[in-house]
């Protein structure tokens, strides 16, 4: 650690330190709050389905829900494994 | 019809119990039919803040299971004709609470009484859920101090999916924050959140700040409601609540530190 980084790690607050971490932690939980009932199962359902062509890890397929206006995106990421 | 009002938070010891005795006997003080009801089965402790701990003889869960009517259950205050505490039961635990069960109840207290206070226990599970489900009012109190605001944003998503009214979408809970155990001191020395740190996070209306106060503690030794000891800072921070609870504007109390000569000269 410079001696720049370390006054300036020292210099803010554990209040901001706090806030910055609730801050991401909340909006991570507003987005899980507003996954609907079917999601986990889904998730499983589509991992199941990709590992009957290839092998992936269990984080492999990644699911969020999307809201724009009146409708529900569901946006699907699944990375393969390296050719 | 009563409005019904729930005092929740997630995190346990944050001061809902304090803020239901307080808020409710404010309530009372206005003039208002007040009721404050214990939810947290087998933990009961509204009785002993609000000092009527040897008056009771039948609780909620009595009156539930019919056992007892609610008249003989509900505790009159012996300072306050138009206020009464019904409490918890000691004894059994939580599942004795049931969704119609409590519903009938709210609805013999909501013919008497003009606000219906319920105190929840901590945590999500159902004894926090019943507390909440009926509300038409949110009281969500936190502290300044990160498991308790995480808490409380997680009960928000509960209030917006998991009560009555969300389910009927014919309205919805109007939420209220409350901050206590509030130290200016160390606020602005940077080891506590801010009102508008935890303002930010949280974004709903702020309906007041109770001071961290030695006379909390001092009350809950002698089953005073704080708000009571009007000569203290965290009983006046109370009842500027009830006021603004009732449409009154009140300035925020308490919230700076009190500077010395040479700050206040100097600034910082
Ligand atoms: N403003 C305050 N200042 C100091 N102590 C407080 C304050 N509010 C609550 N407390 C203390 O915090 C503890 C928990 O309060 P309580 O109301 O029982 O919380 P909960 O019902 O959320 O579990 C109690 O010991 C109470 O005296
Ligand atoms: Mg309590």
């Amino acid at each position: 650690m410079g001696i720049l980084s370390f006054f300036r790690s020292s210099s803010k607050s554990s209040a901001s330190v706090a806030k910055e971490r609730l801050q991401i932690v909340v909006a991570h939980q507003r987005r899980e709050n507003q996954r609907p009932d079917y999601f986990l199962s889904l998730q499983r359902d589509l991992l199941e389905v990709v590992r009957r062509y290839v092998t992936v890890s269990d984080d492999a397929v990644k699911v969020e829900v999307d809201h724009q206006g009146d409708c529900d995106i569901l946006e699907l990421n699944i990375v393969l494994p390296d050719r | 019809m009563a409005r019904i009002i729930v005092v929740t938070s997630g995190k346990g010891g944050v001061g809902k119990t304090t803020t239901s005795a307080a808020f409710g006997t404010g309530l009372a003080l206005r003039g208002f039919k007040t009721a404050i009801v214990d939810f947290d089965v087998g933990l009961r402790n509204l009785d002993l803040i609000m000092g009527c701990e040897r008056r009771v003889v039948y609780d909620f869960v009595n009156v539930i299971q019919g056992e007892a009517t609610i008249g003989q259950a509900l505790i009159r205050d012996k300072r306050l004709p138009n206020l009464a505490v019904l409490a918890a039961s000691q004894t059994r635990d939580k599942d004795a609470l049931t969704q119609e069960g409590v519903g009938r109840v709210l609805d013999d207290l909501s013919r008497e009484f003009d606000y219906v206070l319920c105190d929840s226990p901590a945590g999500i599970e159902k004894g926090a859920h019943l507390a909440m489900y009926f509300a038409d009012d949110a009281i969500v109190v936190t502290n300044p101090e990160v498991s308790s605001v995480r808490d409380s944003d997680r009960v928000l998503g509960l209030l917006a999916s998991k009560t009555r009214h969300a389910e009927r979408q014919d309205g919805k809970v109007n939420e209220h924050l409350i901050i206590t155990r509030y130290a200016p001191k160390r606020v602005s020395k940077g080891e506590m959140l801010s009102l508008q740190d935890v303002q930010d996070i949280l974004s709903i209306p702020l309906l007041g700040v109770i001071p961290e106060s030695p006379t909390v503690l001092q009350c809950s030794n002698a089953g005073t409601p704080v708000i009571l000891e009007d000569k203290s800072e965290a009983g006046q921070a109370y009842g500027d609540t009830v006021a603004r609870y009732l449409g009154e504007s009140r300035p925020l109390r308490f919230v700076e530190e009190e500077k010395g000569f040479l700050r206040r000269l100097f600034g910082g």
